[in-house]
């Protein structure tokens, strides 16, 4: 299991990587989603990766699932989600405005 | 409990809604909101600034929840200080940008202000690291929306990046903290301090990434190079009194850094030692070099502004790598001046803007209030370059003394006075540009209505430069008590974890 959950926050980190260095802006929110889906799932593992156990300390059990991460990653997804709506608009809006979506600004903008 | 200490966060966050809901169509009673909401911040602030003072580290816990377990807000001299700090720029920011008639050029201009401080302020008194990474995204999420304000197509792009590299940023610091809550099971800073300090063999390693991702972060928002190249298009063509605003945004990121790697990766931690002071140092000289070299470059006044911010965090930084009382100390007062000085340059760029339509350093006829406006001009380059007589120089001076017994001395005493000779030419030369040469050039200025209010707040910010000069003595004896109590770590600790101890019986 650790080696699935490792190897899937490596590639979707990476994969988000290269997607956040392309010049397009709609392949830039998506390479941001991905890095945060990666870092949700790490925040999750911060907590050790356990199975059938209950998220609080109790006597009968053996041992227990950590439970502050998953408030972690829950406060991290909202925060990132609302993040991300914001990022489409600002991207939207400059598509409209500018005509066309290119992350980089030309020297010309760049003088201003 | 003192209730005070959540009131700079609690107080913006009421207002700010109240503004959007009741008030969404009236300007007039958003401006009287915005503004009594900001004097009343200021005043809080005041409070907490003699509160803390007078006493050691006090801490405010949420919903009563025991520390390490709830989160909890700590006001010590520091903070009250970067809380003060804050409230006095903002109020100068929001008479400029309701003078100026800024803050009617696109909706919910006051709204997002007060979410603005609302974050700043929260990321200044919290305890807590993931309340950190809270704070951060409300002071980022409302700084986009101020960005933006006004709309145009150069903001709107610009703005976009702005955001890609601040969520970037974001994604790296929940890395970061995911890493350290692996390690040390806590997030609580004071907590945080003493597990770090008695870490368990083993460990180091993943210790010390997590604490360069974290520098990292703090960098982006600091602008250390090489992380700063959201700031300079950011800076320049956001609207004037936000990229004022702005100037203590940065220093968010000098102030966590302070924090941190006093607090809880000081220099005695034997996992990591001092080798987050030996990044410091390196990074902070090419930051200082390239934001005075970009002084000199710059094509325009609002850019000359934003390369100026650069050199100053340059500067800042550089100081604050020695980690020691004395240095923080002439750290702290540079911190003052610097954020003043910088919001005062953009206030200036934008005045400019204002009259001509661009602050591009080419020769155009004179514009109205051009007199005045140049010796505002003069006085903010005085102040960035570090001349005599403003603060900047005495600030300068003190970072040189504190930096004088270290073995790099060589180095950094020559890359501060080269890079201070640098600025003073690149200044000089965009000061001559715009606002001499016009007289070259017949034209009547365009009329443009009095705003006497933007001068008002300008002056003032003008004012406290003067203040911070004048009263450098007193000031200075203060902060150099502020600076022994951040490297007292054993009262932060003993207060915030003491306090959960007796609160639970």
């Amino acid at each position: 299991m650790e080696i699935l959950v490792a190897s899937a926050i490596g590639l979707m980190t990476a994969s988000g990587v290269y997607l956040v260095l392309r010049l397009r802006a709609w392949p830039v929110i998506l390479g941001l989603t991905m890095l945060t889906y990666a870092v949700n799932v790490f925040l999750f593992t911060s907590g050790r990766l356990v199975v059938d156990m209950p998220a609080i300390l109790s006597a009968d059990a053996g041992g227990y699932a950590d439970p502050l991460p998953q408030a972690l990653v829950l406060t991290a997804i909202v925060i990132s989600f609302g993040m991300t709506a914001v990022a489409v608009m600002m991207a939207l809006g400059a598509f409209l405005e500018a005509g066309d979506d290119r992350v980089e600004m030309t020297d010309q903008e760049d003088r201003k | 409990m003192n209730h005070w200490i959540i009131i700079p966060v609690i107080l913006p966050a009421m207002v700010a809604p109240l503004i959007v809901l009741g008030m969404r169509n009236d300007l007039t009673l958003q401006r009287i909101a915005s503004i009594a909401a900001t004097v009343a911040l200021l005043a809080v602030s005041a409070l907490l600034l003699v509160q803390a003072s007078t006493s050691g580290p006090q801490v405010y816990l949420l919903g009563n929840w025991a520390a390490p377990f709830g989160i909890v807000l700590v006001l010590d001299r520091l903070s009250a200080l970067m809380v003060a700090l804050t409230a006095l720029l903002a109020l100068g920011v929001v008479l400029y940008a309701v003078g100026s008639g800024w803050d009617g050029r696109g909706k919910n201009f006051h709204a997002l202000f007060q979410f603005q401080l609302m974050g700043i302020c929260g990321a200044f008194l919290t305890g807590d690291a993931f309340n950190l990474f809270v704070f951060f995204e409300i002071l980022l999420i409302a700084s986009y929306g101020l960005m933006i304000h006004a709309g145009g197509r150069d903001r709107l792009r610009a703005g976009v990046q702005y955001v890609v590299f601040n969520l970037a940023g974001s994604t790296l610091f929940l890395f970061a903290l995911g890493a350290i809550y692996a390690i040390t099971g806590t997030l609580n800073m004071a907590d945080l301090a003493v597990k770090v300090a008695d870490l368990p063999e083993g460990h180091d390693a993943l210790l010390r990434v997590a604490g360069v991702l974290l520098l990292i972060v703090f960098a982006v928002k600091g602008a250390l190079v090489p992380f700063q190249f959201w700031l300079p298009g950011t800076y320049a063509l956001a609207p004037g009194p936000v990229a004022a605003l702005f100037a203590v945004m940065t220093k968010v990121g000098a102030y966590a850094i302070l924090r941190f790697y006093t607090l809880i990766f000081g220099p005695e931690v034997e996992a990591t030692g001092t080798f987050y002071a030996n990044l410091l140092v390196p990074l902070a000289l090419v930051t200082l070099v390239v934001g005075m070299v970009g002084v000199l470059g710059a094509r325009s006044l609002a850019r000359l502004a934003a390369f100026a911010a650069i050199g100053s965090m340059g500067t800042l930084f550089l100081a604050m790598s020695d980690f020691t009382p004395l240095s923080t100390a002439a750290t702290l007062y540079y911190l003052i001046h610097s954020t003043i000085a910088a919001a005062l340059m953009f206030l200036v760029a934008d005045m400019v803007l204002e009259r001509r339509g661009n602050t591009l350093l080419v020769p155009r006829p004179p514009i109205a209030r051009h007199g005045l406006i140049a010796a505002l001009f003069f006085a903010s380059a005085i102040a960035m370059a570090g001349m005599p007589p403003l603060s900047g120089f005495l600030g300068k001076l003190l970072i040189l003394d504190a930096l004088g017994d270290r073995a790099d001395m060589a180095i950094t005493w020559s890359a501060i006075l080269i890079t201070s000779l640098i600025a003073i030419v690149g200044m000089s030369r965009a000061g001559s540009i715009v606002f001499w040469k016009a007289h070259a050039i017949s034209g009547d200025p365009a009329e443009v209505r009095p705003m006497p209010l933007a001068f008002t707040a300008t002056f003032g910010m003008l004012g406290v430069l003067v203040a911070m000069t004048v009263l450098a003595g007193p000031l200075m004896g203060w902060l150099q008590e502020t600076a022994d109590q951040v490297h007292d770590t054993g009262a932060y600790i003993d207060a915030v974890l003491g306090l959960g101890a007796t609160e639970d019986n």
